[in-house]
């Protein structure tokens, strides 16, 4: 790269990094999103089952 | 009609569409990006007065023209959220911020990679280095209003209107922002925009904006579904999908 | 609506006068600011001269931001901003005399006691009086594009920091014009078109900015 290398691989490596980034983000954010929901799910039926009971 | 506008643009309706959508603007934007990588990387010439070092712009000008681009899309978005009270439009407004933040980002970072070998430092008061860092303000100003305020509806809102004020803004911003440039600086600095491009290099840099464009279209949509499952999470279309999972 | 409108803007001041020292604070913070620069650099006229525009106008800015919460915010804890956005007078007119009220109040004064300033700074007599100018034209625009701030943040608790950083990066070209035309002028140069650009950018502010600030109070301020 004609003595550049560091600038535009560290521009590329930079570039990479915020592409992957991009793409990890809301990844990680479903996943979150759903153990959320999931959780809700879970404790209202929960709360559904003893209010039943208690009846 | 506006019937049809209400039902396709119902997060439910958009959750189930949007799954071929991300798959096909994925697959052109790895395509197309890599062929505008060799083409970059390998094929474009070496440039007689800034070396190698002018590649790093098939990287630096998408990412700048990406990041307005965003913001152009945020506000426009962000607009018909609030006119029109379509709700995936606010949703797309709220995902778009981050992406658009990312990429002010990169294409600041690349702009000071590219000015060290240049100009021999790696910031100088540039007017278009000037005007990214004052649109990363921007956003930074929209994300942080939009996550101050508790309530979902005024949030969106809120912040739509800031990005629409800011839309407004950055004509004059950018005008200022030149002008008092090229008071300072004269033009003695070296642009990136050579007044004629060689098409071996215009070729991968506009391959180059377009895969980033996709890049941008692919994850709106899978940060937009998202948002849209966070935002219904106690309506029952969100509730059955979650459970088959 | 003239009637409301005038009505609005002497409560407004007259609100403001039952609380003097309050009303000097931003003042007294302006005044201060500026004399730090020189203690902290080198005083020698010629630095001051330099950096003279830059420093004035920068704290004349943060005197504004710091003051731009007493345009909405004690209305709406106390309640009176819904009782005004309930009325019959077009919010817009209202909104535009609760920020004249407020320039009044801040921008104004710091117009007047700008010309202290540039003594201070040793700025020449051209230089101070196209300060005077540049200052008139520019503080009305940081009041008014500052209510559209306020209005967003006024339901966010401790919104201080969110409100400077949602409003500056908006404060950047009167910024740029204002100092420049000050620097311009002690130059001996021309400085009509920075002082055309700033009154084209207030008559945008002032014809844009009440509506977005009105639009932004009935989306955050409605409870």
């Amino acid at each position: 790269m004609g003595g550049y290398a560091f600038f535009v691989w560290g521009s590329y490596a930079v570039a990479l990094i915020v592409v992957l980034g991009n793409i990890v983000t809301p990844i990680m954010q479903r996943k979150k999103v759903i153990k959320r929901i999931k959780r809700t799910i879970k404790r209202e039926s929960i709360e559904l089952s003893r209010s039943n009971q208690g009846q | 009609m506006w019937n049809w506008i209400q039902r396709f643009s119902s997060p439910k309706h958009f959750y189930s569409m949007s799954v071929p959508l991300i798959k096909w603007f994925a697959i052109a934007a790895l395509v197309i990006g890599l062929y505008g990588l060799y083409l970059g990387l390998f094929v474009a010439p070496t440039d007689y007065k800034q070396g190698d070092s002018y590649r790093i712009i098939f990287i630096h000008v998408p990412a700048a023209w990406l990041a307005m681009f965003i913001y152009m899309v945020m506000a426009v978005s962000a607009g018909i959220g609030i006119i029109w009270r379509i709700r995936l439009a606010d949703m797309v407004a709220a995902a778009s911020a981050p992406i658009g933040a990312s990429f002010t980002f990169l294409a600041l970072v690349t702009g000071s990679l590219w000015g060290k070998p240049m100009w021999g430092t790696y910031w100088i008061w540039d007017a278009r280095l000037t005007s990214m860092l004052i649109l990363l303000f921007l956003y930074l100003g929209y994300m942080a209003l939009q996550s101050a305020i508790d309530d979902q509806r005024s949030a969106d809102k809120a912040s739509g209107l800031l990005a629409i004020v800011g839309a407004v803004n950055i004509p004059i911003i950018h005008y200022s922002v030149e002008w008092w440039n090229t008071l300072h600086q004269g033009a003695s600095v070296a642009k990136f925009d050579a007044p004629s491009i060689h098409i071996d290099m215009l070729i991968p840099l506009l391959l180059m904006a377009v895969a980033f464009k996709l890049f941008y279209a692919t994850m709106v949509l899978v940060r937009t579904r998202n948002e849209s499952l966070y935002r219904d999470r106690n309506r029952r279309w969100v509730r059955e999908i979650v459970e088959k999972l | 609506m003239l009637k409301a409108f005038y009505h609005l803007l002497i409560r407004d001041l007259r609100l403001a006068l039952r609380n003097r020292h309050e009303l000097a604070n931003p003042l007294i913070f302006f005044i201060l600011v500026v004399t730090l620069f020189p203690l902290a650099v080198m005083p020698t006229p010629e630095a001051l001269q330099t950096m003279a525009p830059g420093v004035i106008w920068v704290s004349a800015l943060l005197a504004v931001l710091l003051s731009l919460d007493r345009i909405f915010k004690q209305d709406y804890e106390d309640g009176s901003l819904d009782q005004l956005m309930l009325s019959p007078n077009p919010l817009v007119i209202l909104v535009l005399a609760k920020v004249l009220a407020h320039w009044l109040l801040t921008g104004l004064p710091l117009v007047i006691i700008a010309p202290l300033l540039g003594l201070f700074m040793s700025l020449s007599a051209e230089a101070v009086e196209v300060l005077v100018y540049s200052l008139l034209l520019g503080t009305p625009v940081l009041s008014l594009v500052g209510a559209i701030g306020v209005s967003l943040t006024v339901s966010v608790n401790h919104g201080g920091v969110l409100l400077s950083l949602i409003i500056l990066p908006l404060y950047i070209p009167i910024l740029i014009f204002g100092a420049n035309a000050v620097d311009v002028a002690s130059s001996g140069l021309p400085v009509t078109g920075q002082l055309l650009f700033l009154s084209a950018v207030l008559a945008l502010a002032l014809s844009l900015a009440p509506l977005a600030s009105s639009v932004a109070l009935r989306i955050t301020a409605s409870r």
